[in-house]
């Protein structure tokens, strides 16, 4: 699973907010490398960095120092429009709060990234609907948010990801607002991504059962990596 | 990607449909004002142009005074006599008629039936020079105009107010104690650009005036037509000269009279409407940039309430540009909306108006487009600083917004 070649490639990043004094080491010195294909799980207490480090690897967030290689490009040279291109063409974002948009059915929430990506309606509303069946979903896709459960809205959220067919799919305690039946559903689901589709992922949670589907677990404590090791998953 | 954002801005706006319609009221209420301000001045400039052909180009007012327009009966200064009138008809040969006439409010009286009107007493000459024929029974004669006669002409709303669908000739109408028989009715002239109902008033012979209702032999005003071919600012100082030596007025001395060219006055008059227009529309202007405040203050509360979405459309890819665009767009569509419904109101508002004054209704393409231009450009400039503000966000922050 982990042979792939090196997709992400922190070395030596520091993310500092605020100056002197009170100055906050969210990120103090990280490497951190994975290759494509991984299935990664990031824990750790909150304030150990593990939120920044995902930002910083979503390029939503710029490293006070240190390099960072996305597929062999160094995102510190790039420009603000050019990281938009990036998350654009490259990654997917899966956030706790699913961060659907009100008011928009599970279609159009799905089709949002493809409009960035200048898709005709036609070839956007059939990527949508693949996506939206993809993740089980096939037969809701008129639905508000609202109108879906909260299970059903990470599906939708975890389809508007895929729609993009992006090479890293980066999830945020994507299972964190669900109950322990619904959070194994959308961990099956991300696991089948990324065994049968070979979608890597990265993903930050506080739940150990949870990180257990993944391949390899990163610990973060105070802005640093306090272990990483392949979870038994993986071993096993 | 365009298509898209606007029809983005679309949905946007109508998902809150009463907001954005109370939004852009400022700039309905705008652009209606500047339209109709507009199209009423240049209808009723029209108007006055119609009215200056119809006045002739030759056409004189000689009155007591130097006040200008004051009506002859309220001044202090020395009034006319019929006399003069007649001096100024046959010693220049630049005047083709010298009409006296005087004026005053009255009420007609018929049977049940009161109106308010304005009272003339001239002559027949009057009636020449001014080209207005009788339609409907006849003038006066020379014998009846010598006599003092008890026997009036009535306009066209007179007519309609007293007598309605009865025949008014033979009947006799009360003015104060005097009871005179209505021989003929005037040619209808309609409205005047000065505003007055030309056609709402009674005339006796100048005499029956004097003697019956003002009680003295004066004449307040002389209206002079200027002989075919000769300029009237000639004839004016032929008349000016004539009454300053009438009057006996030494050398040194002011007019204390005036005469007046009506061309002169009817194009100081357009000239007033012009000034007026602008004067108003640049007032109703102003709102159009109040209009804007409003959009602007509106786009940064929706921009505020989207903070989520603005952080999900960046991370899923949108570049800053195009979170910009977004809300441009937006508040431009949003006031070219407000601008189509103030055309609309603002040239209803014209027609209508342009029917009660009876002007001519003369909406302007250029006017119409510049509206849309102003509209469009009030959502560019008031809804940059919002969009702005949405493109600037930091999408980390703007997704933990709660």
């Amino acid at each position: 699973m982990s042979d792939g070649a090196p997709q992400i490639q922190l070395r030596g990043i520091c993310r500092y907010y605020g100056a002197g004094e009170t100055e906050v080491r969210a990120l103090d010195d990280v490497d951190l490398t994975i290759r494509s294909g991984e299935f990664v799980a990031i824990m750790g207490p909150s304030g150990s960095g593990k939120s920044t480090a995902m930002n910083v690897i979503g390029c939503l967030d710029t490293p006070t120092a240190g390099s960072y290689h996305f597929e062999g490009v160094e995102v510190g040279d790039l420009d603000q429009d050019q990281r938009a291109l990036l998350r654009r063409h490259y990654l997917g974002f899966v956030f706790q709060g699913y961060n659907l948009l009100a008011r928009s059915t599970a279609l159009e929430n799905v089709e949002l990234p493809l409009i960035y990506k200048g898709m005709a309606r036609d070839e956007r509303i059939a990527r949508a609907r693949e996506a939206l069946s993809r993740v089980g979903l096939a037969d809701r896709w008129h639905h508000d948010p609202s109108e879906l459960s909260g299970g059903q809205q990470q599906r939708v959220a975890i389809a508007r990801a895929l729609a993009g067919r992006p090479d890293v799919l980066l999830a945020d305690e994507p299972t964190g607002n669900l109950d322990s039946a619904k959070s194994r559903e959308i961990m099956e689901l991300l696991s089948d991504l990324n065994r049968q589709d070979g979608l890597t992922i990265v993903m930050v949670t506080h739940e150990e059962d949870m990180a257990a589907y993944a391949g390899r677990l990163v610990t973060f404590l105070d802005g640093r990596i306090a272990s990483d090791a392949p979870t038994r998953r993986a071993g096993g | 990607m365009l298509r898209e954002t606007i029809r983005l801005a679309l949905s946007a706006i109508f998902r809150n449909t009463m907001r954005s319609f109370l939004t852009v009221l400022g700039i309905v209420i705008g652009v209606a004002a500047v339209i109709a301000m507009v199209t009423v001045g240049q209808g009723s400039q029209q108007q006055v142009t119609k009215d200056i052909e119809k006045l002739g180009t030759n056409t004189l007012m000689v009155m007591p005074g130097q006040g200008g327009m004051r009506s002859g009966g309220f001044t202090s200064d020395r009034a006319f006599t019929r006399r003069d009138a007649e001096a100024i008809e046959s010693e220049l040969s630049s005047v083709r008629i010298a009409a006296p006439y005087s004026t005053s409010m009255i009420t007609a009286i018929y049977g049940s039936e009161n109106h308010l009107t304005g009272l003339a007493g001239a002559d027949t000459s009057l009636l020449d020079a001014m080209d207005w024929p009788v339609r409907l029974g006849r003038r006066f004669t020379g014998a009846e105009e010598r006599a003092g006669r008890a026997v009036c002409l009535i306009g066209e709303t007179v007519r309609g107010k007293l007598f309605g669908n009865v025949d008014p000739l033979g009947h006799s109408i009360r003015l104060k104690a005097l009871s005179c028989e209505v021989i003929g009715v005037l040619d209808a002239k309609g409205v005047s650009s000065f505003g007055e109902d030309q056609d709402d008033l009674v005339l006796l012979p100048l005499r029956s005036y004097q003697r019956r209702i003002a009680g003295n032999d004066e004449v307040a005003l002389i209206y002079v037509s200027v002989r075919e071919g000769v300029s009237t600012d000639r004839a004016a100082r032929e008349i000016q000269a004539l009454m300053r030596e009438r009057r006996r007025i030494s050398l040194g001395e002011e007019d204390d009279f005036s005469v007046m060219d009506m061309k002169q006055i009817a194009s100081i008059l357009s000239g007033i409407t012009a000034v007026l227009t602008g004067l108003l529309s640049s007032v109703a202007a102003v709102s159009l940039v109040v209009g804007g405040i409003g959009i602007m203050n509106i786009m940064l509360v929706s921009v505020t309430e989207r903070t989520r979405e603005i952080g999900i459309r960046l991370a899923v890819g949108a570049q800053a540009g195009q979170v910009l665009m977004q809300f441009l767009v937006e508040a431009i569509v949003l006031s070219l909306m407000g601008g189509a419904l103030g055309i609309a109101l603002g040239l209803g508002l014209a027609a209508l108006a342009a029917r009660l004054l009876s002007i001519p209704f003369t909406p302007d393409p250029l006017v119409v487009l510049l509206a849309v231009g102003f509209s469009g450009g009030v959502g560019v400039i008031f809804g940059y600083f919002p969009a702005r503000r949405a493109a600037r966000m930091d999408p980390i922050q703007a997704l933990r917004h709660e």
